[in-house]
């Protein structure tokens, strides 16, 4: 790991874990602590449902750990995320249905299929920019929306159960909750170390360049577009992932997983942690989907509360949650 | 033929509504240069406010204009109370802000109307088909909507070609710091342009629940067909919002009446069946995407900046 | 780094009804150190332009080096070894000095499709940038970030990112622009140091500066070449003066930093 570095000379993009015990480090020190003895903790307690919406938040941390690589590194603004989380789930389900339920296949295919959309969505909405690159790369999300309702042999717009989870021979029974679990938490933690390393590498510095200005990074003689594309396709291919998982999780795949509100979770939890940084998607996403899930047991009305929040988030708080802990405001 | 021209004039109904809708949205971003996903709820509220008063008097047009009414104050007091906060940030802020916006008004309506949805039912004498063509029977209400839906276009266009406040509008929107250096009140005519899109949304609203629905979130299904319209017309110009609308109205209607016939000469019936449907609702977002590749400012683009 | 000549011939362009460049021609031979001065609007920053690559020529021809560039996308030419700095700053504020520089020494290392090394640990990348900092002399302001620079230091680190490139000509549009005297005479003593090694064409306001460093210097006015020679003759040119109508006088001998 990097030498400790003082933040007045390096840049305030969170590039590597620093080893001084700040705030920010200690809270998501604390927060991989409790995510890793979790499964413990709910043996113990007997208490399965903990253990399940943990399992969410780390799927859906995933989705929002590919988001911020090209939202907060990259300065795209993708309202259309959630449709790789569809396309992977629809791709182990349909696989699922039609008879094949090795997650050798499944897994890859599933990445595979969302890295191609990826690159077709990312070479036509790569053309614009601003307000309009997020609204084309909605418009292409609600199109996958419709393609799924259209499927009727996959269920349409009621779903399709997912009989049979993932098959990985003799070497991992994802049934089994706390397997499955840990399973996700290690795939999060590879996710997060990669984007530390494409971020940090020639790649990423030069998609972190673009954001910052663009002009001049093409006046020096890249080609950035070459280079946003490809961001974007390993943003959805890592989403793709999350989606996978996702339909194993849930035993359920549905045209609701990429319905825009979903794209709308997913951009709340990467902004709430504090765009481009490491762990902030982490601790957005369980921020906020802990916060939804504390909030629906208050009141019958979660989102009167939910929603003026973020609302307050967007306006006070740039740096999202991350931001807060360092008292730092751009 | 007959049909064709029934689905036709189905799809420039539906246009109009989606321009009522499109014109506060692309004001709102071209004058305060704010992306308002909230726009919908504005919709949802007029739709809702209307159906509680029709129940309330019994009479159609006193919901309208109360709806109307209603929707402009809720639109001016929003923009005073959070919008006006989000001015000259950036547009993920706004994504962010009127999302949050989306969720309470959702989670607000269930509070005070219950999940179920509502319904407004149409005063009888709606309820006939006018001969409108030798032989061919339209029903009067879809009739009324766009009437009536020009009309208010209509107002609408010499409001901003005719008049003061049409005149700041039109200066705001191809340059804005100019119009406030003049002096003029900003706050004020930002505050009236927010209430006057809302007033759209929420007539929209309540034209299209007779026929179509009142019921949570209604507001984002239609509001992404109004961006899609705002981005093939030119974002900031209602000129560009009024052909757009209109042409997407017709390749949706015309296409998902027409597309899976057309492709059954073309494919398997199996595949025609499957992909009917989903390319008709894909068709204008294939416009779009074909319009933000081509013609990025728009077919009908506003004048310049 | 070995210069390169430069030879324009008869470079055309128009905006709309404005000449920008009226059939400029300029020779300039490999290791000059070459000015343009002009009133505001003459066209400077078009020649500029036209030679980097990020305007297209309408007529005329532009050799470097021995080769036809006229037709060569921008950054292609920079490839070949035409470098130029910015009349605006325009840099990455939110990254160090040294970061921008290695950006400009890393465009010119081949691809950038490497996904795992750190690249801020690349010796490949900040060896070069940080002699390229070395140069300007910013070398002790190398970790910190850009927008705590002062103005006449990341006008330095302009010129820092432009060697970067190892560049065999060099495109300086008013480097000086916004400086107080003791900004400028650094910059003044980087000019001087770098004139020895590369072909320099500067554009600038400043007289003083030009008088001093130039080997020759050409007027521009509304995009034509009205005069070309030593600082002397262009001096004591009549057509000069008038074109600069009382607007700086060109300093008698012995100006300061010379």
């Amino acid at each position: 790991m990097t030498t400790s570095v003082d933040p007045a000379l390096t840049p305030s993009l969170d590039v590597a874990p620093k080893r001084r015990l700040t705030p920010r480090a200690a809270f998501t020190v604390a927060l991989l602590l409790v995510l890793a003895f979790l499964p413990l903790y709910a043996t113990l307690t007997g208490d399965a449902f903990v253990l399940t919406l943990f399992t969410r938040v780390i799927i859906l941390a995933i989705g929002a750990v590919s988001l911020n690589l090209i939202m907060g590194y990259g300065g795209m603004v993708s309202f259309g995320h959630a449709a790789y989380l569809g396309i992977g789930g629809y791709a182990v389900g349909i696989l699922a249905k039609e008879g094949i339920a090795s997650g050798f296949i499944q897994w890859p295919v599933a990445i595979a299929a969302s890295a191609l959309y990826a690159l077709a969505v990312g070479a036509l909405s790569l053309r614009t920019r601003g307000v309009y690159f997020i609204m084309i790369t909605l418009a292409f999300a609600q199109m996958a929306y419709y393609v799924t309702i259209g499927l009727d042999r996959y269920g349409g717009d009621d779903g399709l159960p997912i009989r049979q989870r993932s098959q990985f021979g003799g070497l991992i029974d994802l049934t089994n909750k706390t397997a499955f679990y840990y399973l996700c938490f290690v795939l999060l933690l590879v996710c997060i170390y990669l984007i530390w390393r494409i971020v940090n590498s020639r790649f990423g510095l030069v998609v972190q360049g673009a954001r910052v200005n663009d002009r001049r990074m093409r006046a020096i003689g890249f080609p950035t577009p070459r280079y946003k594309l490809v961001c974007f396709v390993i943003a959805g291919a890592m989403c793709g992932l999350a989606g996978a998982l996702l339909a194993n999780h849930t035993n359920f795949i549905s045209p609701a997983m990429m319905h825009w509100t979903r794209s709308g979770d997913l951009i709340v939890m990467v902004v709430l942690g504090g765009l481009g940084s490491l762990f902030g998607p982490l601790i957005g996403t369980a921020t906020f989907i802990l916060l939804q899930e504390a909030l629906s047991r208050v009141t019958q009305y979660p989102d009167l509360f939910l929603g003026p929040l973020l609302l307050l988030v967007a306006l006070y708080v740039h740096g999202g949650i991350q931001g807060l802990l360092e008292g730092r405001r751009e | 033929m007959l049909y064709f021209i029934e689905q036709c004039l189905n799809g420039v109904q539906l246009g109009m509504l989606l321009f009522l809708l499109a014109a506060g949205l692309t004001l709102v971003f071209g004058i305060m240069d704010l992306v308002n996903l909230a726009h919908g709820s504005l919709y949802m509220l007029g739709a809702y406010f209307a159906a509680t008063v029709a129940a309330l008097t019994g009479s159609f047009v006193i919901a309208l204009v109360v709806a109307v009414a209603a929707s402009l104050l809720s639109g001016m007091v929003l923009e005073v109370i959070a919008i006006r906060r989000l001015y000259g940030r950036d547009h993920l802020d706004h994504v962010l802000g009127t999302f949050g916006l989306i969720l309470f008004f959702n989670e607000l309506v269930r509070l005070i109307w219950g999940g179920g949805g509502l319904s407004l039912s149409l005063p009888p004498e709606m309820l006939t088909a006018v001969e409108i063509v030798p032989g061919v029977y339209y029903p009067l209400y879809r009739l009324v909507i766009i009437l009536a839906s020009l009309a208010v276009a209509g107002l609408l266009y010499v409001v901003v070609m005719r008049t003061r406040l049409g005149m700041l509008i039109r200066a705001g929107a191809s340059n804005r710091e100019m119009v406030g250096a003049l002096g003029v009140n900003i706050k004020l005519l930002y505050t009236l342009v927010f209430g006057l899109g809302a007033a759209l949304a929420g007539f929209a609203g309540v034209m299209q629940a007779p026929i179509l629905t009142v019921e949570i979130g209604m507001g984002e299904n239609i509001l992404i067909l109004a961006f899609v319209v705002i981005i093939i017309g030119g974002i900031g110009s209602i000129r560009g919002a009024f052909l757009a609308s209109i042409i997407v109205g017709l390749i949706d209607t015309v296409g998902r009446a027409f597309l899976p016939d057309l492709l059954n000469h073309v494919l398997s019936a199996n595949a025609a069946v499957t992909m009917g449907p989903a390319l008709s609702s894909m068709s204008m977002y294939i416009l779009m995407a074909a319009v933000l590749v081509l013609r990025p400012e728009g077919l009908f683009p506003a004048a310049s900046r | 780094m070995s210069s390169a000549p430069l030879t324009i011939e008869r470079l055309t362009r128009r905006f709309g009804g404005v000449v920008a460049a009226d059939a400029v021609s300029l020779d300039i031979p490999p290791g000059e150190f070459h000015a343009v001065i002009g009133p505001n609007g003459a066209g400077k920053t078009t020649l500029i332009g036209l030679l980097a690559g990020e305007i297209a020529a309408q007529g005329g021809s532009i050799r470097f080096n021995g080769k036809d560039i006229t037709w060569l996308p921008g950054h292609r030419r920079g490839q070949l070894g035409l470098a130029r700095s910015f009349q605006i700053t325009s840099l990455f504020p939110t990254f160090t000095a040294l970061d921008n520089v290695a950006f400009a020494v890393q465009a010119h290392c081949g691809h950038s499709f490497s996904f795992w090394r750190d690249a801020r640990r690349d010796d490949e990348l900040r060896a070069p940038a940080r002699a390229a900092l070395e140069r300007v002399g910013l070398a002790s302001r190398a970790g910190l970030r850009v927008d705590r620079l002062s103005h006449g230091e990341q006008r330095q680190l302009e010129i820092a990112m432009a060697l970067a490139a190892k560049p065999r000509l060099l495109l300086l549009d008013e480097p000086m622009a916004g400086m107080g005297p003791e900004e400028s005479a650094r910059m003044v003593a980087i000019l001087r140091e770098l004139k020895r090694s590369m072909t320099i064409l500067l554009i600038e306001h400043d007289m003083e500066t030009v008088f001093a460093l130039a080997d020759r210097i050409s007027v521009l006015v509304y995009g034509r070449v009205i005069a070309s020679g030593e600082p002397e003759a262009i001096r004591n040119d009549a057509g000069v003066r008038r074109a600069y109508l009382g607007d700086k006088e060109a300093p008698a001998q012995g100006a300061r930093h010379g």
